[in-house]
């Protein structure tokens, strides 16, 4: 038995997510005293998941998975886990990963819990603590199953080098044409800016920018700080933002290590979809916006005045520690 | 088209979350329960090709006889049939085995789930029933047409959206894009007497695992009070998240 960890890629390189994946993967085998074998997926360069812990990859070269498909994906993984005899078998939280984390608990017959935050708590009996009640709880989950499907929250863990380096091997899944019952047949993706999902900051606008107009400065700062920009839920009801960018209850959640709130004033179903975050600012010229009771630094003042400024300071920090 | 919107019995999202029993159980006193606001915006949309293209819609419930209020309000926005499976919800594994079986049941063509409750956030139920009874699945949905037997479907994807297309039977994970928020229904009066006469079928579990269980809950730590900078002094602000914070 080994830990099996899916390290997804995207243009045949590595995501973030991948190695914090891995890095989490190398902690729950060292708690099992056992080793971590990742798998992937027309992938990046191997031997850089060995330097966070991965001792194997099982490396799948397939035409037919140059685009991403659930079911394929899902099957392809589990064959890996089958071979490998994984006990457990670690995703992230991406939307793909959680797309095809259910169906690869199926296949496996296994208990699956999802946005996991840290380490297991015990190993025997199994157990994990994951977020509930969209951040408003945690939730420690016993797996009773013989094989266990974990997904990891995404910068829930952070990175974890090791020095170690990672033999690839050859995998040849056998894939039916069932598994291709979904054909994608058009991705619409801004590949020039960070996504939500991805990044280590966000920022994000709310009603009090008054337009859409006004969110040149939001995307400045993100700009400057390398951030994915982000909006409340009326201004994606208004139209001002794509819904892709709502972050909420019933938008994206977010779980960055930096959250920059402009001009958003709280709302309970906000800050339910953010908490996750570790550090939180809000700029709002409100004292009593509920963001407040929320935040760990706030500025009370206009946005207008007091983010053209943050770009300007940033952007000396930036030069001074380049 | 036959079509099954599975709802979730959610506490509403402005409730205050408690526990009970040594933390081990959700505390619904003085709780408003809600559909699932994922679920709604896929019956929602169920509504439209019921008016559109004359599909049928049913209401499935994992649950007991506290949720059928729930149930009586999708009857009320406007489906055909519901259905509630007696028995506690009590893990996604176990919820989408019972679901499978009224699908298979049911004969269904297309099944919306919302992607996650916002209680327990699983996030499995719509890709476990996919993978349970072979239909083909699409998750975080934000945009659904049919045209015969052939589903368009449109995914929300980290960092943009993607297209694909689908033979029905179809279970898709549902979520706002689906509809928009406005054009979510408040049931009128003739919706709630007419959903009073609408069958609500009970049936008895099937026998299947829980593969995870709730073991505890933990309410966050409550978090110190915010550090505020003059807005005259935002040099202060970065030296805080560079020094103090350390995320910059």
């Amino acid at each position: 038995m080994s830990i099996l960890v899916y390290t997804e890629s995207e243009g045949q390189k590595f995501k973030k997510a991948a190695f914090e994946v891995a890095s989490y993967a190398k902690e729950v085998a060292a708690m099992l005293g056992t080793t971590v074998t990742a798998v992937s997926i027309n992938g990046g360069d191997s031997s850089e998941l060995g330097a966070y812990g991965v001792d194997k990859v099982l490396e799948i070269k397939n035409d037919k998975l140059s685009t991403f498909n659930a079911k394929a994906y899902a099957d392809a993984i589990k064959q890996a886990a089958v071979q490998e005899g994984a006990k457990v078998v670690v995703v992230s939280s991406t939307a793909d990963s959680k797309f095809l984390a259910p169906l690869l608990a199926v296949h496996l017959n296994a208990g699956y819990a999802s946005n996991v935050v840290g380490l297991p708590e015990s190993t025997s009996p199994f157990k994990v603590k994951r977020t509930a009640f969209t951040n408003k709880a945690f939730n420690v989950t016993e797996i009773p199953t013989d094989v266990k499907v974990i997904g990891l929250s995404n910068n829930a863990f952070g990175l974890k080098e090791n020095a170690g380096s990672a033999a690839s091997e050859a995998f040849e899944p056998s894939l039916s044409d069932d598994d291709f019952g979904v054909q994608v047949t058009a991705v619409d993706k801004a590949t020039d800016k960070v996504s939500i999902a991805d990044a280590e900051i966000v920022v994000s606008g709310g009603r009090g920018l008054k337009g859409p107009e006004n969110w040149g400065m939001i995307e400045e700062l993100a700009d400057v700080l390398g951030a994915a920009t982000a909006c409340s839920k009326p201004v994606s009801d208004m139209g001002w933002r794509p819904h892709s960018e709502h972050v909420g209850q019933t938008g994206k959640p977010v779980a960055s290590n930096l959250y920059i709130a402009v001009g958003v004033s709280g709302a309970i179903q906000h800050l339910a979809g953010i908490n996750a975050s570790k550090v939180k600012v809000v700029i709002n010229n409100d004292p009593e916006a509920p963001f407040f009771k929320a935040a760990d630094y706030g500025i009370v003042g206009d946005a207008f005045e007091v983010v053209p400024k943050l770009i300007e300071k940033l952007k000396e920090f930036k030069s001074n520690n380049a | 088209m036959k079509i099954l919107v599975c709802i979730s019995h959610v506490p509403d999202t402005t409730s205050k979350i408690n526990f009970t029993d040594g933390d081990t159980k959700f505390d619904t006193n003085g709780v408003q329960f809600v559909i699932n606001p994922n679920d709604e915006f896929g019956l929602t949309r169920a509504m439209w090709f019921k008016e559109k293209q004359g599909a049928s819609v049913d209401v499935a419930n994992v649950g007991g006889p506290e949720t059928e209020p729930t149930l009586r309000k999708a009857l009320a926005i406007g489906a055909d049939n519901a259905i509630r499976v007696n028995t506690e919800a009590t893990d996604g594994f176990y919820v989408a085995r019972q679901l499978a079986k009224v699908i298979q049941d049911g004969g269904y063509d297309l099944v919306i789930a919302g992607r996650e409750s916002i209680d327990y956030n699983g996030g499995m139920v719509p890709g476990m029933i996919s993978a349970l009874t072979g239909a083909n699945f699409v998750n975080t949905c934000i945009g659904l047409e049919v045209e015969g037997d052939t589903a368009t479907v449109i995914r929300e994807i980290d960092g943009g959206k993607e297209t694909s297309t689908a033979k029905l039977p179809l279970i898709v994970g549902g979520q706002k894009g689906l509809v928009e928020e406005s054009d979510l229904r408040i049931p009128n009066m003739r919706g709630i007497m007419m959903a009073r006469k609408k069958p609500l079928t009970v049936v008895e579990p099937i026998e299947a695992n829980q593969e995870t269980k709730a073991v505890q809950f933990q309410k966050p730590t409550p978090k110190g009070e915010v550090t505020l900078v003059d807005p005259d002094n935002v040099d202060q602000l970065v030296a805080l998240l560079h020094n103090e914070a350390k995320v910059i």
